[in-house]
């Protein structure tokens, strides 16, 4: 421990070289940049960026490269947040509490909430990855393809918490996603399948693009058609911007929640970040004590379903490099292109990079502290200025939803039939809107149908065709019994007349 | 503020263009056909490094698909760099094996062949914990319950996958009863040989090399023809299993460039592989240079996907 200390305090003495901190602050603005705007992921700007590698020494450079990756998280809320437009697939939680808030003038408690959320869960995140980094990692390599599934299941039965009043409304969404998760090309066999000969389907639909389609253009074309006057004025009207004491203490509990859900599942080979923030956001929605303020209920919004799952998104960042940086192992593209950066400097990312690179790593560590509190001080002064973006009349801001929309989706791959894709998206968004059918799970099918298609068939595989694989091992079984858990535990309880706070 | 920030990424980006010399390609794109991590991703990125570093190309991009052995990427590639000079996509012999298989409705032939740059070969892995020691000891276990060993590898029709199968052949086991199961790219596959949940693991010697340095996995056959100087590990014909594969990488342009675009992507390669930091990736990789160019490459495909198109069909793999 006392070692860990001293290494520590080396990597600080690296991290606040003033040099090192300009690379940070870069890093974090850039990153917060690309997190706002949809379409432009961390992955690809990390990208376009690792040719400074070639010029830049490796600490500086590769400070700057995870200030990208953590900015970026801190970024995604925003858009989510005031526009209703994911600027990340992992913000998509964050929408559907953080605009009903926006939407009833607290727009400046939500991005609060979200920032020092994101601060809280990634410090947090980084105080475990000092200090049980190794430990982690030999947990992490347990989840195989039957533990990968299990927690599928899990997400999946968890999520009926996003489906809104109705629940078959949100089953016919949900359904939805699913089917257009099928679109392109199965990667297990490689066959495509309802393609209907369009080779631009073959690669898949993006659900970035669907979920900026339904998001954002729906609601911006719902708008247009059916309220043209903006006589729904409450978007416009701004009611506080700070936190009230309320919010922090309703935000407290959610943070470190969502930071226990997202640190060990970003920590898993092929987790993904998306799925730690549904769990998040269900896990909030059913211990609330105010679970009629959820938007799903016609609620004005939840500040509990904000502070959650971005904590959550934050702390699934500093999960991720956990198989990174002691096995070598991407667990998502932005890690992969991190390893990239390594490599650019004959460092190879695995087993033996603390005694190969131990002062470089170090410093980098210490760097996720300074960038942690570096984003924060960027982005609560933000907050009063994003909130009176809301005070544009109606028509100019939905004008710039549907421009920005059209420049991120288009910029993904410079394809005009992405575009069409998207406005097509955007009216079936419109009249999902006018039947009361919710959006959001259509992302989650679309997300979760295709992961849990390969594990299935690949953990089936493992077990030659036994199914009670999900059963046997440990950690699939866990995750199963609390599936069953969740299903059966409130009708038992209801039966023996205990009541759940949901049904008061 | 916003604006600013946005001004600073085109500072940034723009420093980042103006890095290579004049004379060269504009911003080249890579297409990579598997998740980053890979044998394919470093090939991409170590080629791509070393075209910046010689000046062939004013700054690299790249781009990762993956799934079903590359075919998911060549098919983006095919749709959207079409006539594009200025695009390349690393493809292999996984690839190849993945179009025999799955027939996708892109092929190499839409594209256009540049260069093959090396050959590698796959060495097959257990966790360090397995009472594993020898192919002998999988090919018994195979002989008793072809099921019971789980071999985990990239896509099905991947060099990966042809090898084990031929194992099985030449062990006077069914191929087709072979339990394989696929992953997406080296990293998830890695994951899951460490983690114990597939009996037996195979990827290149280079995706694998850090774990059996490092002790967390055990090396017990490489599948080169001779003993490889380079690697202490024996061969699978030294343990009297006759099964030599080797998995060759190279780049392809796109579709429908001109003779004068294939040429100045061709002289780019060529300019690339001369540089130092190429020739350490080959070193310390253990790729094995194998530089052809142009038709001879593009016949050089024809025959191996004849080989492979053979090999499959003898195996079980496809009728």
């Amino acid at each position: 421990m006392i070692d860990t200390w001293n290494l520590l305090l080396g990597g600080f003495a690296t991290a606040l070289q003033p040099m090192n901190l300009m690379w940070a602050f870069i890093g974090c603005a850039l990153g917060t940049a690309i997190g706002v705007l949809p379409g432009i992921g961390p992955a690809l700007t990390v990208a376009m960026l690792l040719p400074v590698t070639a010029k830049v020494d490796p600490a500086g450079a590769l400070i700057m490269l995870c200030g990208v990756y953590y900015g970026a998280a801190y970024g995604g809320s925003t858009t989510s947040i005031l526009m209703n437009t994911p600027g990340e697939s992992s913000s998509i939680m964050t929408a559907l509490e953080g605009n009903a808030m926006a939407k009833n003038g607290r727009a400046g408690p939500a991005l609060a909430t979200a920032a020092i959320g994101s601060f809280i869960a990634g410090t947090i995140g980084v105080i475990l990855l000092t200090l049980f980094a190794p430990l982690v990692a030999d947990l992490a390599l347990k989840f195989g393809p039957a533990e990968f599934f299990s927690l599928m299941v899990l997400a999946f039965v968890t999520v009926s918490s996003v489906l809104g009043a109705s629940m078959l409304r949100g089953m016919v969404s949900l359904a939805m996603g699913l089917a257009i998760g099928l679109v392109g090309m199965d990667s297990i066999a490689g066959i495509p399948r309802y393609t209907a000969g369009v080779p631009e389907l073959i690669d898949g639909i993006e659900f970035v693009l669907v979920a900026v389609g339904l998001f954002a253009v729906g609601e911006a074309l719902y708008s247009v058609l059916y309220d043209p006057k903006g006589e729904d004025a409450t978007r416009n009207k701004l009611t506080s911007i700070m936190m009230t004491k309320e919010d922090w203490k309703r935000s407290w509990p959610a943070w470190l929640r969502g930071t226990a859900i997202g640190f060990p599942f970003g920590s898993v080979p092929a987790g993904g970040a998306e799925i730690p923030t549904f769990l998040s956001y269900s896990a909030e929605r059913k211990l609330s004590k105010y679970p009629k303020e959820f938007s799903g209920e016609g609620g004005k919004g939840a500040i509990e379903g904000v502070a959650g799952p971005e904590a959550a998104n934050n702390a699934t960042a500093a999960g991720a490099l956990v198989p990174l940086l002691t096995l070598g192992i991407p667990t998502s593209a932005t890690a992969a292109i991190l390893i990239a950066a390594f490599q650019n400097y004959n460092i190879q990312p695995g087993p033996l990079l603390f005694q190969t690179s131990g002062p470089l790593v170090w410093g980098l560590i210490a760097s996720l502290y300074v960038g942690n509190v570096m984003l924060l001080v960027l982005n609560l002064p933000l907050v009063g200025l994003w909130a009176r973006l809301l005070t544009i009349p109606k028509p100019q801001l939905y004008a710039g939803i549907l421009v920005f929309a059209s420049i991120g989706v288009y910029g993904m791959r410079q394809s005009a039939f992405d575009l069409v894709l998207m406005y097509v998206i955007g009216v079936i968004g419109v009249i999902m809107r006018r039947f009361d059918f919710p959006v959001a799970p259509v992302i989650v099918g679309m997300i979760l149908g295709p992961m849990s298609e390969k594990q299935l068939r690949n953990a089936l595989s493992i077990a030659q065709g036994d199914w009670l694989i999900f059963f046997k091992q440990p950690i699939a079984g866990t995750f199963m019994v609390a599936t069953i858990a969740v299903m059966f535990v409130p009708i038992l309880l209801r039966k023996r007349g205990v009541r759940l706070s949901e049904d008061d | 503020m916003k604006l600013m920030l946005r001004h600073a990424l085109v500072v940034l980006a723009a420093a980042v263009l103006t890095a290579g010399s004049a004379l060269a390609l504009d911003n080249l794109k890579f297409m990579i056909g598997a998740n980053p991590g890979g044998g394919y991703d470093q090939t991409g990125r170590g080629l791509g490094k070393a075209m910046v570093e010689a000046g062939a190309a004013r700054s690299v991009q790249f781009e990762n698909k993956g799934g079903a052995g590359g075919t998911i990427g060549l098919a983006q590639f095919v749709n959207s760099a079409k006539g594009d000079g200025n695009s390349m996509i690393v493809v292999g012999a996984v690839m190849v094996g993945a179009i025999v298989q799955n027939k996708p409705p892109m092929t190499l032939a839409q594209a256009t062949p540049i260069a093959r740059l090396f050959y590698e070969y796959n060495v097959f892995v257990v966790p360090a914990a397995s009472p594993i020691k020898t192919m002998k000891d999988v090919v018994d276990m195979l002989k008793k319950d072809p099921g019971a060993v789980k071999w985990g590898g990239g896509s099905r029709g991947s060099v990966d996958h042809i090898s084990v199968a031929q194992i099985a052949k030449s062990a006077g086991v069914d191929p087709t009863k072979i339990n394989y199961v696929p992953f997406q790219g080296g990293g998830e596959a890695s994951a899951a040989i460490l983690g114990g949940h597939v009996t037996v693991g195979t990827s290149g010697w280079n995706e694998m090399a850090q774990f059996v340095k490092s002790g967390k996995m055990r090396a017990i056959a490489v599948t080169a023809g001779t003993r490889l100087s380079e690697i202490a590990v024996p061969t699978l014909k030294e343990q009297g299993i006759n099964v030599e594969i080797g998995n060759w990488r190279g780049v392809y342009g796109a579709p429908g460039i001109t003779d004068v675009q294939k040429k100045a992507l061709i002289d780019a390669v060529i300019a690339a592989t001369k540089q130092k930091s190429w020739n350490d990736a080959l070193a310390s990789n253990d790729w094995f240079p194998a530089l052809l160019t142009g038709d001879d490459f593009a016949k050089f495909v024809d025959a191996d996907h004849k080989r492979i198109e053979e090999s499959m069909r003898a195996v079980g793999l496809i009728k």
